[in-house]
């Protein structure tokens, strides 16, 4: 056969290039230095590559590429470590692991969470390279198949994830989705430029919130806090229950839902402009639907672990397919690989597939190879790394607080960064406190720009062939293939709801009075109304339309909502209030006390800028609150912010400066 | 002629004040060293862009010819379409010793020439150092090939649509050429990037797209050797006089001022012409330029022109810039400062012409 006469040859030649001894070790350095950006909260793939970069010109040609290969292979491999130790999930890539994950470590089994995680990673990537290896081929027209109408259509099979993941009053769930889809829309309306919320007097907003802020506010800022208040270990009990080797047993008994969910991840990868944002979270959706016993989902089921970290790794080597053959990035990372391969002397695009074959499949090959070292290393590690579940909490959390502090201001170097991390990190407290779904704000804040723009140029496109011929139209909107995903969102849509019950972050029901439930109700029902309000004043309808209809689904979502409060005695689950009981209830610390220490790190530093507020922070916590000694105080404080300065030096970041920098010129790091 | 005229007497006033300034002893670069120090080339942009692609191509040469060879770190500042950055660079102008630069690109310098409320960076403070220019095609879907004549007349009943990243992108330049020559395009807003017009086009959503120059080769060039694509015209390069020529790397395809000159609704005297010229060299011939803050002293500067000259003389330039820059001229000394001056002004009343266009068939406004 033609094909296999094409591929064989390069796939020998390919492998011959790889297992060189010199390739091999600029991969390792490449995974290396991968596993030690992605294991921090925030950063991800973008910063590691960008700090390869300057080093790849002039490399050889298959040395760069391994190092580089070697780094994108690992994000999502070693992000895990965060959104499975911590809960906080380590980039777009693990939002969905954070689920079962973190619950797992709650109960003592970090160990098995994390091994189980990184041999479905391992396993996903290389089911990842053997499609690819075949399906480069014929891609190109699968990937032509997906119009502007499916991969819309795919955006909504995403959305509809949320009524899975509800939680326990459905209601909750529609406005919770509907708050994260609003969020998206603050700032420049992607087509027309129209102001949303946003105003040019206060700039900030102008670009949006920040996914890394978002994430690190929803979901970090609330269980750390949390933890904190509790003044344990993550592990609840201060024990490692289950070890490294159950996880991997976990898997085994699992590795048809693992294959299973690596194919997804590939062709979810494979479409441009979806840049994987939504593969974990279909995937999880799909390990929940398809499973028999599903009490567990929520709290700690560890199919909730394999379902999407077989599918994330999976998606590196799909999102390949468009960066290689049709030179777009499917992702972030994507998009500075494509510019390390020019400095390389390769340009992206159908001739590279054509020309350069057995270089396509050295990257294809570099990848699973990558998956293989990476993962391999992660679960030898992952016992000795859990045991971080086992240390008093209190002495973790003021280097979370720096790390996600300086991660958040990574994302446009302004103090409004760190102001709306302290926002963002409020409203993610009280989603939680009053338990509205923490994953529905998510999904619907990933995908609300691309619905937007979807389905606009949808609408644009679909209405001018209308106009000529209703056949056009339809020929247009109707695809098989469109056609098929909507009847699996339909599907998805009615088991969802009828599962959601059972999925939940917290089994028992605290509530207390009706008065903070209800208030936060109405904070969340004025600001929906202000939203509609401020859109409904822009005069460019495509501007306009998204966030009106959006805000008005939730706004009778709140509607309803109201009308319940009001029907349903104060036990009801619909009051449900954390602060009333349980872990967050009978915690030893107060929240808003606690809260304030990440106040005083922002505040300290953006008055002496944030080497200086930081130090200060680290050694009034340790000594404070941690109740260390003076000596250990200062040598723990100390660690922190050489740590962070060996950081900031190497990736070539800058630190928020404060009031002090306006008035006095300081060198680096003061500065 | 008169507003091409008026730009290329601008262009030989410059030309004949710098070659005075030129003759005039200049400071020298002997003195200054950059040993030890680090260079920060700070880029309005995210890691993921164009211009960090570019960034990062110059960032180890102007190590490497810079005298005591520093190192040079890319940083990023993005934010509000390049913005955020500029007005960074603005803010911190005091550095004197060239241990900061700046890179701008063409969605840095059409929100200053539109006056958008957000700039307030000033060109003129800055000092221009190089100036890195690309070219970009304009094609169509294969069915129409037989009404075009390389005119467009034939195409002013057919209906277009366009995948487009926003009308005050880069875009500017082709949307404003498309109605010159009188096409009917309906823009499709919200792409993210060149690529995904180029997939709306390959899977028939849209008949009408452009690519810069390396997409085209890479991947439109394919679809016109099918005879899925026709190619229209390049924007054109400028020759040393400010004069729109063919685009060298398309010496076959017509410039958009010929298109515009053979077809009979478009005038390249037409204040519409003046306005797309000044936006097309914004975008494109000097789309990317590298600056020293305005504080910067006389040996400074010198020193960075005479590493600039050393790396343009190097014999393997072209060779290694091919894949990363095309092969267009890379502009330093006179070349720069020509390329800033033409990249940074517009008349008054194009500027009114665009803004007006932007509103009227975009309701697009800037306040």
């Amino acid at each position: 056969m033609d094909l296999i006469a094409t591929a064989l040859p390069a796939l020998e030649q390919a492998i011959y290039l790889i297992l060189q001894p010199e390739q091999i070790m600029y991969l390792i350095v490449g995974i290396l230095l991968g596993l030690s950006v992605g294991i921090l909260p925030g950063l991800g793939g973008i910063a590691g590559l960008s700090l390869v970069l300057p080093f790849v010109y002039g490399m050889d040609p298959v040395s760069g590429l391994a190092l580089m290969v070697g780094l994108v292979a690992v994000i999502p491999t070693s992000d895990t470590f965060s959104s499975v130790l911590m809960g906080i999930p380590g980039s777009t890539a693990s939002q969905a692991t954070v689920l079962d994950g973190f619950p797992l470590t709650r109960k003592g089994q970090a160990a098995r969470a994390l091994s189980a995680a990184f041999i479905s990673s391992l396993f996903g990537g290389i089911i990842g390279a053997i499609i690819l290896t075949f399906f480069i081929f014929i891609a190109r027209p699968v990937i032509l198949a997906f119009n502007i109408p499916a991969m819309l259509m795919v955006i909504v099979l995403g959305l509809s994830m949320v009524a899975i993941l509800a939680g326990r009053v459905p209601l909750k769930g529609v406005v919770a989705a509907g708050l994260g889809l609003l969020a998206g829309t603050i700032g420049t309306a992607g087509a027309g430029g129209s102001l949303r919320i946003a105003s040019y007097d206060y700039p900030y907003l102008v670009d949006g919130l920040q996914l890394v802020i978002i994430g690190l506010g929803i979901y970090a800022i609330p269980e750390i806090v949390s933890l904190l208040r509790q003044d344990k270990s993550i592990s609840r009990d201060g024990k490692l229950g289950e070890g490294w080797m159950t996880g991997l047993q976990d898997w085994w008994q699992n590795k048809w839902l693992s294959a299973r969910c690596s194919i997804l991840g590939v062709l979810i990868g494979t479409i441009p402009g979806l840049g994987g944002s939504v593969v974990d979270w279909i995937a999880y959706g799909f390990t929940v639907q398809t499973a028999k016993d599903k009490s567990q989902f929520g709290s700690g089921d560890i199919r909730g672990v394999i379902g999407p970290e077989s599918s994330n790794n999976a998606k590196e080597g799909g999102g390949l397919v468009p960066t290689l053959i049709f030179g777009i990035p499917g992702s972030g990372s994507m998009a500075i690989f494509i510019g390390g391969l020019a400095l390389l002397g390769y340009e992206a695009g159908p001739h590279m597939v054509r020309n350069n074959l057995d270089i396509t499949y050295t990257i294809v090959w570099s990848l699973a190879l990558a998956n293989v070292f990476g993962a391999g290393l992660c679960i030898l590690l992952s016992g000795q790394i859990a045991k971080i579940t086992t240390i008093r909490f209190a002495l973790i959390a003021p280097y979370l607080f720096m790390i996600i502090t300086f991660a958040a201001f990574q994302s446009s170097m302004r103090l409004g960064d760190l102001i709306a991390l302290v926002a963002i990190g409020c409203l993610g407290i009280f989603l939680r406190r009053f338990d509205y779904s923490r994953p529905a704000f998510l999904i619907g804040f990933v995908l609300s720009y691309r619905a937007e723009n979807y389905a606009n140029q949808v609408y644009q496109i679909a209405g001018s062939r209308f106009r000529r011929s209703f056949e056009m139209g339809m020929d247009y909107i109707a695809t098989p293939l469109t056609m098929t995903l909507l009847a699996i969102t339909l599907l998805s849509i009615v088991v969802g709801i009828r599962q959601s019950k059972n999925i939940r972050e917290n089994a028992n029901v605290y509530t207390a009075t009706k008065t903070a439930p209800a208030l936060f109700l109405a904070a969340l029902t004025g600001y929906t109304a202000y939203a509609v309000f401020d859109a409904s004043g822009i005069t460019r309808t495509g501007d306009k339309i998204f966030p009106i209809i959006v805000g008005l689904i939730t706004l009778l979502a709140c509607s309803a909502l109201i009308v319940k409060m009001f029907m349903k005695p104060a036990t009801d689950p619909v009051f449900m209030d954390l602060e009333a009981g349980g872990d967050d209830g009978n915690a030893d610390h107060g929240l808003w006390g606690t809260l304030m220490w990440l106040v005083s790190l922002v505040v300290l530093s953006s008055l002496a800028g944030f080497v200086i507020g930081a130090t200060l922070f680290l050694i009034g916590f340790f000594k404070y609150r941690a109740r260390l000694s003076w000596l250990w105080s200062l040598i723990a404080a100390a660690a922190g912010i050489g740590f962070i300065l060996f950081l900031a030096s190497s990736l070539g970041r800058d630190f928020p400066p404060g009031l002090l920098q306006a008035y006095v010129s300081l060198p680096w790091p003061l500065r | 002629m008169i507003s091409t005229k008026s730009r290329t007497r601008a262009f030989l006033g410059a030309v004949a004040a710098t070659a005075m300034a030129a003759a005039m002893p200049t400071a020298s670069a002997a003195d200054v060293s950059f040993a030890g120090q680090t260079v920060d080339f700070t880029i309005p942009f995210s890691e993921t862009g164009g211009s960090a692609r570019w960034a990062q191509f110059y960032a180890p040469l102007l190590s490497e010819h810079l005298p005591g060879n520093p190192t040079v770190v890319v940083r990023y500042r993005p934010g509000g379409g390049s913005t955020t950055g500029a007005n960074w660079f603005q803010d911190n102008q005091q550095l004197n010793d060239g241990t900061q630069i700046f890179g701008t690109s063409g969605s840095t310098q059409f929100p200053y020439l539109l006056g958008d409320p957000r700039v307030r960076y000033e060109y003129q403070d800055w000092i221009p150092l190089l100036g890195s220019g690309v070219g970009g095609v304009a094609y169509l879907s294969g069915d129409l090939a037989d009404k075009w004549d390389g005119t467009g007349d034939n195409l002013q009943d057919e209906f277009f649509m366009y995948g487009s990243q926003g009308a005050t992108s880069l875009d500017l330049v082709a949307l404003l050429a498309f109605k010159l020559i009188g096409l009917d395009v309906e823009p499709i807003f919200g792409v993210e990037g060149r690529g995904d017009g180029r997939l709306m086009f390959e899977r028939g959503e849209t008949n009408l797209d452009y690519q810069t120059t390396p997409a085209y080769i890479s991947n439109v060039q394919p679809m016109v050797d099918q005879g899925l694509a026709v190619p229209l015209f390049a924007w054109g390069s400028l020759d040393d006089d400010g004069n729109i020529v063919r685009d060298p790397t398309f010496p076959d395809i017509p410039s958009f001022a010929e298109v515009c000159e053979a077809n009979s609704v478009c005038d390249t005297d037409s204040l519409g012409f003046e306005a797309w010229q000044a936006f097309f060299t914004a975008g494109f011939p000097a789309q990317k330029l590298i600056y020293l803050p305005g504080t910067a002293s006389d040996e400074v500067v010198e020193a960075y022109r005479e590493g600039l000259r050393d790396l343009m003389a190097r014999d393997d330039f072209t060779e290694i810039s091919e894949a990363a820059l095309g092969i267009y001229p890379q502009l330093i000394d006179n070349g720069a400062r020509n390329a800033h001056r033409l990249a940074t002004t517009i008349s008054p009343e194009a500027k009114q012409y665009v803004l007006d266009w932007l509103e009227e068939d975009y309701q697009i406004t800037l306040d």
